[in-house]
C-alpha cells in the first residue's frame, strides 16, 4: 500500500529517538560505559560493541580511543635512557618508502668519514602515505608511527616538510601511545643487550690481552669528539627552533602579526624542543592514565 | 541530564568569551542580560557557524569526507550539514582527493563560479601536495599550484577527526578576518584564476611566456617527436629559467641545510 | 593451498593440444608460470574466434599490452618485435584457468580490433591505444580514454619519463645518504608536473577535435512529425551523481536517451607507470588506493599474483584471516553501495547513512589489526603483516552472528518491498546475459542477470572451498535485482563469516608474539617487520591471478624479468570494464535512469581510471 514505507522509516526513527532518550536518564548513559571521562564534557569515546546503532563522537571535546596500532605520519625516537637518537641513518626507511618520501643526510665527524647517526632526516608530510613500511623495516626500533593526527596547517612550505627536530619524540612518548608492543620490543632489547655485553667483554678481554695500553687511547678521542659534536648541535637545534617559531608566526593565515607579538612568540619557544618534550611527555602521561583509569574499569 | 557536566554554565561562558568584546566591561549588575561585542565578532560568528560546503569528491579522501559527515562525526554540529551541489551556494571547498592534470580545469572553473568570501582546504597528502601520486604523468602536485589554498590537512587520508581539525583551523581563520580589511566588499580585489588548459601537456594561461622560452629557444629535437619522450625540452632547461618564486624556496633550503652542516 | 593458486592452464582440446590446433600459433612460454601461447598478430581474430567458437572460452577477461624496449630477459630471446598485445581469456560456462595469448605487434604498430568478437574489448583496447599507441584497426571508436586528445606521446611507453623523472627505478639514489630535501617543483621552470615537447607553442596550439559517437546521434527518432532536435546533455565531471570524477554525455531526446558515452581519465593516477618503477612490496599499499572502499580484496588480489609468480605458500591461519577480512570488506562495500543507489533514486542520504552504519564498526576492526581505516595495507607476500590482536576474534564473531544479520534484515525489511525502489527499478537497465558476458562484465552485474558464475566457485583461490555458501543468482538483470543481489551477496558473506570465525585455526593470540606471515617470521630485528621482501626477486615469467573483489573480477598481471621492480604491471579493474555496459544499458531508458544504472554498476572511480 502506498505509504507504508514512510511509516515504517518514521518508525524506526522514533524507536531511536525514544531509545536515546530513556538512555540519557541514566546516571552514566549506557552508550558511555566503556569511555573515558576526562571532565569538562571531554571524554575518550569507546563505543561498546553491542550498542546498537553508533555513537556520534563531538570532536573536538570527545575524541575516539585510538587503537594501539594506529597509525598516521611517523615519528624518531629519542632513547631518553641513553640520551641519543636512536636512528643509525642506516637508510632502510627510505629505500623501502612507497613514495621515497623520506630524505636521510648522514652525518661525518671531524675528519669527514661517515658516522651512524643521521645529520637530517625529512619526511614530506605531503607526500607520505601512511604505510608503515618505514616501521616495519626498521632494524633499530627507530622510527614509528605517531598517533597525532591533528596537524592541519595554514602553510604547506615549510610546514608540511617535517624535518628531524618535529619528528623527534622521547622514548616515553612512544611507550605511551603503543604499550603492548614498547613492553616486547623492551624485553628483546635487553635480551639483545646481555649477549653483546657478554660478547664484548669476551672481546674486550682477548684485547686487553694483547695490548692494553695502546687499545686506551683511541677508545678516549672518538668519544671526546662525539660529546663535541652532541653540544653543538643541541644549540644548533634551539636557533632552528627559533626560525621556525618566527617562520610559523608570520605565515599564519592573514592577520599580520605584530612584531611584538612574534618576537614574543619567538622568546617563548627559545627552547621549543625542551618545551615540545615536555608537553609530549605530558601528554603521555595523560594517556597512561586513560589507559590505566580504562583497565580499572 | 546526565550527560550534560555539572559546571555546564561557566563552560559555556568560556566558550562565549572569544564572542565578547574586549575591552568594554558589563557593569556585574547586567552581567547576563548584557552582552557587549564587536561587528566582527558577529560577523565571524554568523560566517563560520553556517559554512556551507561544497558537495565535491575527487578519491579516496571523499570516502573519509562521506564518513566525516555521517552519523558518526556528524558535520551537522558545525552548521555544514548542507553540502552544496552548486558552488554559487556553497563557501568551502574541500579538495578531497588526487588532482589530475585531466580535472583540474573543471577544479578552476568551479573555484571561478564560488562566490566570495570563499575558502579551500585540500584534504589529504595529494590535494595538499600530489602525494603519493605526485610523480605520476597526469597528476597535478598539489592543488595550491592553480588556486590559494586557505588550510592543508596532511594523512592518506587524514581520519574524519583530523578532517574536522582542519575544518576547525578553517574557522580560525575566519575569526581572525575584519569586515574592514576583507578583500570581497572592496573593488577590484575578487581574483579570478585563468582556467588552466589541455595542451601537449596541462599548462597555466600566465605561464605561456615562461614555457615559450624553454620550449622555443632550442632548436626543434626530430627525436622529441617520434619517441614522444615527455622528458625532451624540460630536462634540458637550465636553472636559468627558474621562477622567483622557486629560487627564492631553493635558497632557503640550501641555507637551511649549509646552516646544519655547520653546526 | 598453492595447488588452488596456481590454476592449471587446460591445454588439452579433444583435438589434441591447444597449440596444435589454435589457428597462427607461433608457439609457447612453456617454462613460465603462466603458460602463454604467442599467436602471430594478423591471425589474432583467427584464435580468439577459434577458442570463443570451439573451446567456449567466452569471457574475454583482459586486453593489455606489454613494452619490451630494453627487455634482457631470456623469454624474448628471438622475437625482435617491441610490443606484446596480451589478452587472457575464461570460460564462464567451465569455469577453471584462463588461457593466454601474447600477440607481438608488427612495427606499424597495428593489430585488428578484437571488439567485432567480444565487445568488451572497447574500453581495454582504447586504454592501450591512449598509453602504448597500439592502434587496433576496426575499432568503432578508437581514441583516448584516460588522458586527453592532444597530450604528448604514450606514457606507458617505456622510454616516456614523466616531468619528476628521478630515476627507472626505486629505491632512487637522491634519498640517502647525502638526501637533502629538494622540492620536485624547483626541478622545473614552470614549478608545475608538466612537460613540453621541443617546439611546442601554447600560443598558436589548437586541441585536436575528436570524434565523439554522440556527437553525432541522428536528428530524429524515427518521428519526423516532431520539429525538434535531439540534444546532448553532459553529465558531470563535477556532478553529485556520477560517484567521483565521471562524466557522461548523452543525447537525449526529450528525456529519452539515444546514445550515451562515458569519459573518464579524471582520476586517472599513473598506477600502473608508478607501479613499474616500484618494488614489488611497494606496490602494495598503492593497491589500497585502487578501489578505496575495498584495500583488503585489493591487496589479496595484488598478493595472489605475485604469490603464484614466486611460489610462497601461505600458512593457514593466515588464509583464513584473509577471507575473514575479504568478506567484511565485500559487506561494507555491498552496503554501501545499496546506500547509494537509493541516493541516486532520490532518497538522498538517509537510506545512505543507515546502509553505512555498520561500516563504522568493520573499520574500527580493520583500523585495530592493520593501524588504518580505509588504507588497511595488511597483506603481505605469503601472509598478512601482522596477527590478530588480542580479543579481535571476539568483536569480529559478534558483529558476524549478531549485528550484521540484524543489519541486513533492517535494509531487507525497509528497502525490498520499497515502492519507489519497485516502481523504478524494475525492468529498467535491463541487458541480457549473454550481452553482458560479451562485454566481459564480471561480478554482481551478471549474478543479477541469472549467471552463476563468481570465482570463488568456478577457480577457488585461498580458502574458499572449505565453506558452505550459495552464489545467488536473481534472473531479471535491472536495477531491481542488481540492488537486491548485493544484498543476499552480503547475507553470504556473513555466512562465509561466521563459519571461518569459527574454524579458524590457532585460537587466540595474545600479545603480539605470533606472527602469521610465513616471511614475516623470519624477521631481522625489529618486532613488525621482518624481510618481507622489500627486495623480493621473483624469477622471470608473468603471471595473471584473479579475486572476486565486490566488484567482480580483479585481476593483477604481473611480467617480471627477474630483477626487484616488476618490468609490467597492470590491473584488470572490474569497475573499469563494467562500464563497457554503461552505454547500451542506458539507451531507451530516461535520463534520470541512467543516474541510477551508473550507480547499480557501482563504480569505484580509483579503480575505473587507475
Amino acid at each position: 500500500m502506498f505509504g507504508t514505507g514512510l511509516l515504517k522509516g518514521l518508525g524506526v526513527t522514533l524507536k531511536h529517538t525514544l531509545e536515546t532518550f530513556a538512555d540519557d536518564r541514566g546516571k552514566v548513559p549506557d552508550r558511555y560505559r566503556d569511555s573515558i571521562e576526562l571532565g569538562q564534557g571531554r571524554r575518550i569515546i569507546n563505543q561498546p560493541i553491542d550498542q546498537e546503532g553508533l555513537l556520534t563522537i563531538q570532536y573536538p571535546e570527545e575524541k575516539r580511543q585510538l587503537p594501539e596500532r594506529f597509525r598516521y605520519i611517523p615519528m624518531l625516537i629519542w632513547d631518553s635512557e641513553k640520551n641519543e637518537d636512536r636512528c643509525t641513518a642506516c637508510g632502510i626507511c627510505a629505500k623501502v618508502c612507497p613514495p621515497q618520501c623520506i630524505w636521510i643526510v648522514r652525518d661525518s665527524d671531524a675528519n669527514g668519514k661517515p658516522v651512524t647517526r643521521p645529520a637530517e632526516f625529512y619526511i614530506d608530510a605531503a607526500v607520505c602515505m601512511s604505510c608503515s613500511f618505514c616501521v616495519e623495516f626498521c632494524p633499530f626500533d627507530a622510527i614509528k608511527m605517531n598517533h597525532d593526527y591533528e596537524l592541519a596547517v595554514f602553510d604547506r612550505y615549510p610546514q608540511l616538510v617535517y624535518d628531524m627536530e618535529e619528528l623527534t619524540v622521547p622514548l616515553e612518548y612512544y611507550a605511551a601511545l603503543w604499550p603492548e608492543q614498547y613492553a616486547v620490543e623492551q624485553e628483546k632489547r635487553a635480551k639483545d643487550e646481555e649477549e653483546k655485553k657478554a660478547q664484548d667483554e669476551a672481546k674486550a678481554k682477548a684485547a686487553a690481552a694483547k695490548a692494553a695500553a695502546a687499545a686506551a687511547k683511541p677508545a678516549a678521542a672518538p668519544a671526546a669528539s662525539s660529546g663535541g659534536a652532541k653540544l653543538s648541535r643541541a644549540e644548533e637545534l634551539k636557533r632552528k627552533a627559533q626560525e621556525r617559531a618566527a617562520a610559523k608566526a608570520g605565515g599564519d593565515g592573514e592577520s599580520v602579526p605584530s612584531p611584538a607579538a612574534s618576537a614574543a612568540a619567538a622568546d617563548g619557544e627559545v627552547d621549543a624542543k625542551k618545551a615540545r618534550m615536555e608537553e609530549l611527555k605530558r601528554k603521555a602521561q595523560e594517556r597512561a592514565r586513560q589507559r590505566k583509569a580504562e583497565a580499572g574499569e | 541530564m546526565a550527560t550534560v557536566p555539572p559546571n555546564f554554565p561557566e563552560i559555556k561562558q568560556e566558550q562565549l568569551k572569544p564572542y565578547l568584546h574586549d575591552s568594554i566591561v558589563v557593569p556585574d549588575e547586567l552581567q547576563g542580560n548584557v552582552l557587549i561585542t564587536t561587528l566582527d565578532k558577529v560577523y565571524n560568528w554568523s560566517r563560520k557557524s553556517s559554512m556551507w560546503p561544497l558537495l565535491f569528491g575527487l578519491a579516496c579522501c571523499a570516502i573519509e569526507m562521506i564518513a566525516t559527515a555521517a552519523s558518526r562525526y556528524d558535520l551537522a554540529r558545525f552548521g555544514m550539514e548542507v553540502m552544496r551541489p552548486s558552488p554559487r551556494q556553497s563557501d568551502l571547498m574541500i579538495v578531497s582527493g588526487t588532482v589530475t592534470k585531466k580535472m583540474v580545469p573543471a577544479i578552476v572553473r568551479i573555484y571561478n563560479q564560488m562566490a566570495e568570501p570563499r575558502y579551500v582546504l585540500a584534504m589529504g597528502a595529494c590535494a595538499t601536495g600530489g602525494g603519493p601520486f605526485k610523480e605520476g604523468y597526469n597528476v597535478v602536485s598539489g592543488i595550491d599550484k592553480y588556486i590559494p589554498v586557505d588550510v592543508y590537512v596532511p594523512g592518506c587520508p587524514p581520519t574524519p577527526e583530523a578532517l574536522i581539525y582542519g575544518l576547525l583551523k578553517v574557522h580560525e581563520k575566519v575569526e581572525r578576518q575584519s569586515i574592514l580589511t576583507v578583500p570581497w566588499y572592496r573593488k577590484d580585489q575578487s581574483e579570478f584564476v585563468p582556467v588552466p588548459r589541455l595542451g601537449a601537456d596541462i599548462f597555466d594561461p600566465r605561464q605561456v611566456e615562461l614555457i615559450k622560452e624553454t620550449t622555443m629557444k632550442k632548436p626543434v629535437e626530430a627525436s622529441a617527436a617520434t619517441t614522444g619522450g615527455g622528458d625532451a625540452a624540460a630536462h634540458a632547461a637550465g636553472p636559468k629559467a627558474v621562477s622567483g618564486k622557486a629560487k627564492s624556496r631553493m635558497e632557503e633550503a640550501k641555507r637551511r641545510a649549509a646552516a646544519k652542516r655547520a653546526g | 593451498m598453492s595447488a588452488t593458486l596456481v590454476a592449471e592452464a587446460p591445454d588439452q582440446t579433444q583435438t589434441g593440444t591447444l597449440a596444435d590446433v589454435l589457428p597462427g600459433v607461433l608457439g609457447t612460454t612453456s617454462d613460465d608460470t603462466d603458460k602463454a601461447y604467442l599467436v602471430a598478430a594478423d591471425k589474432i581474430l583467427d584464435a580468439l574466434a577459434y577458442l570463443r567458437d570451439k573451446e567456449g572460452y567466452d569471457f574475454l577477461s583482459s586486453v593489455t599490452c606489454v613494452d619490451y624496449q630494453g627487455y634482457n630477459g631470456k623469454q624474448r630471446k628471438g622475437i625482435s618485435e617491441r610490443f606484446d598485445v596480451v589478452y587472457h581469456l575464461y570460460s564462464t560456462k567451465k569455469g577453471g584457468g584462463h588461457v593466454v595469448l601474447h600477440a607481438p605487434i608488427p612495427s606499424n604498430d597495428t593489430i585488428a580490433s578484437a571488439t567485432s568478437l567480444f565487445p568488451g574489448a572497447n574500453l581495454q583496447e582504447r586504454e592501450v591505444y591512449d598509453l602504448y599507441g597500439i592502434k587496433f584497426e576496426g575499432h568503432p571508436n578508437l581514441r583516448r580514454i584516460l588522458l586527453w586528445d592532444g597530450f604528448n606521446g604514450h606514457p606507458m611507453r617505456k622510454d616516456w619519463k614523466e616531468a619528476y623523472f628521478d630515476e627507472d627505478s626505486k629505491p632512487f639514489r637522491s634519498r640517502h645518504p647525502k638526501g637533502s630535501y629538494e622540492f620536485h617543483e624547483d626541478k622545473l621552470p614552470w614549478g608545475k608536473n608538466a612537460t613540453y615537447p621541443a617546439g611546442w607553442d601554447p600560443d598558436t596550439w589548437q586541441a585536436p577535435v575528436a570524434y565523439v559517437p554522440v556527437s553525432q546521434a541522428p536528428k530524429h527518432l524515427g518521428e519526423a512529425h516532431l520539429d525538434t532536435e535531439s540534444i546532448v546533455v553532459n553529465l558531470g565531471p563535477h556532478h553529485p551523481s556520477t560517484h567521483g570524477v565521471f562524466r557522461m554525455l548523452t543525447r537525449i531526446e526529450g528525456e529519452t536517451i539515444l546514445a550515451l558515452e562515458p569519459e573518464m581519465g579524471y582520476l586517472h593516477r599513473n598506477h600502473e607507470k608508478i607501479g613499474e618503477r616500484n618494488t614489488y612490496l611497494m606496490n602494495m599499499p598503492f593497491t589500497d588506493r585502487l578501489d578505496y572502499l575495498n584495500s583488503m580484496s585489493n591487496n589479496w588480489g595484488y598478493a595472489l599474483a605475485v604469490e603464484k609468480l614466486t611460489g610462497i605458500e601461505v600458512p593457514e591461519r593466515a588464509e583464513y584471516i584473509r577471507v575473514i577480512m575479504a568478506e567484511f570488506t565485500r559487506f561494507v562495500n555491498h552496503t554501501w553501495s545499496i546506500g547509494f543507489i537509493l541516493n541516486d533514486l532520490g532518497a538522498l542520504q538517509t537510506p545512505a547513512l543507515y546502509a553505512i552504519e555498520e561500516r563504522e564498526m568493520i573499520l574500527d576492526l580493520f583500523e585495530e589489526v592493520s593501524g588504518a581505516r580505509l588504507m588497511c595495507n595488511y597483506l603481505r607476500f605469503g601472509g598478512v603483516v601482522r596477527d590478530l590482536t588480542a580479543g579481535w576474534l571476539t568483536k569480529a564473531r559478534y558483529l558476524a552472528n549478531d549485528r550484521l544479520p540484524r543489519a541486513l534484515d533492517e535494509l531487507d525489511r525497509m528497502l525490498t518491498d520499497n515502492e519507489i525502489l519497485m516502481a523504478r527499478g524494475r525492468g529498467v537497465g535491463y541487458l541480457p546475459a549473454e550481452d553482458l558476458i560479451s562485454l566481459s562484465v564480471s561480478g554482481p552485474m551478471i549474478r543479477a542477470a541469472g549467471v552463476a558464475y563468481d570465482i570463488r566457485k568456478a577457480e577457488p583461490y585461498g580458502v574458499y572451498d572449505r565453506f558452505d555458501f550459495e552464489i545467488p543468482t536473481l534472473p531479471h538483470s535491472d536495477i531491481y535485482d542488481r540492488y537486491y543481489i548485493r544484498l543476499l551477496e552480503a547475507r553470504q558473506s556473513v555466512r562465509i563469516l561466521q563459519q571461518a570465525l569459527a574454524d579458524i585455526p590457532g585460537g587466540e593470540t595474545v600479545g603480539f608474539g605470533d606472527y602469521a606471515s610465513a616471511t614475516l617470521s623470519q624477521g631481522f630485528g625489529s618486532i613488525m617487520g621482518g624481510k618481507g621482501g622489500y627486495n623480493l626477486r621473483p624469477p622471470e615469467g608473468e603471471a595473471y591471478a584473479r579475486v572476486e573483489s565486490p566488484k567482480g573480477e580483479l585481476g593483477f598481471y604481473i611480467a617480471s624479468d627477474g630483477k626487484p621492480n616488476p618490468w609490467r604491471y597492470h590491473v584488470r579493474s572490474p569497475c573499469y570494464i563494467n562500464l563497457n555496459a554503461l552505454g547500451p544499458m542506458s539507451v531507451g531508458y530516461k535520463l534520470a535512469d541512467a543516474v541510477v544504472i551508473l550507480g547499480a554498476i557501482d563504480i569505484v572511480l580509483g579503480e575505473v581510471d587507475r
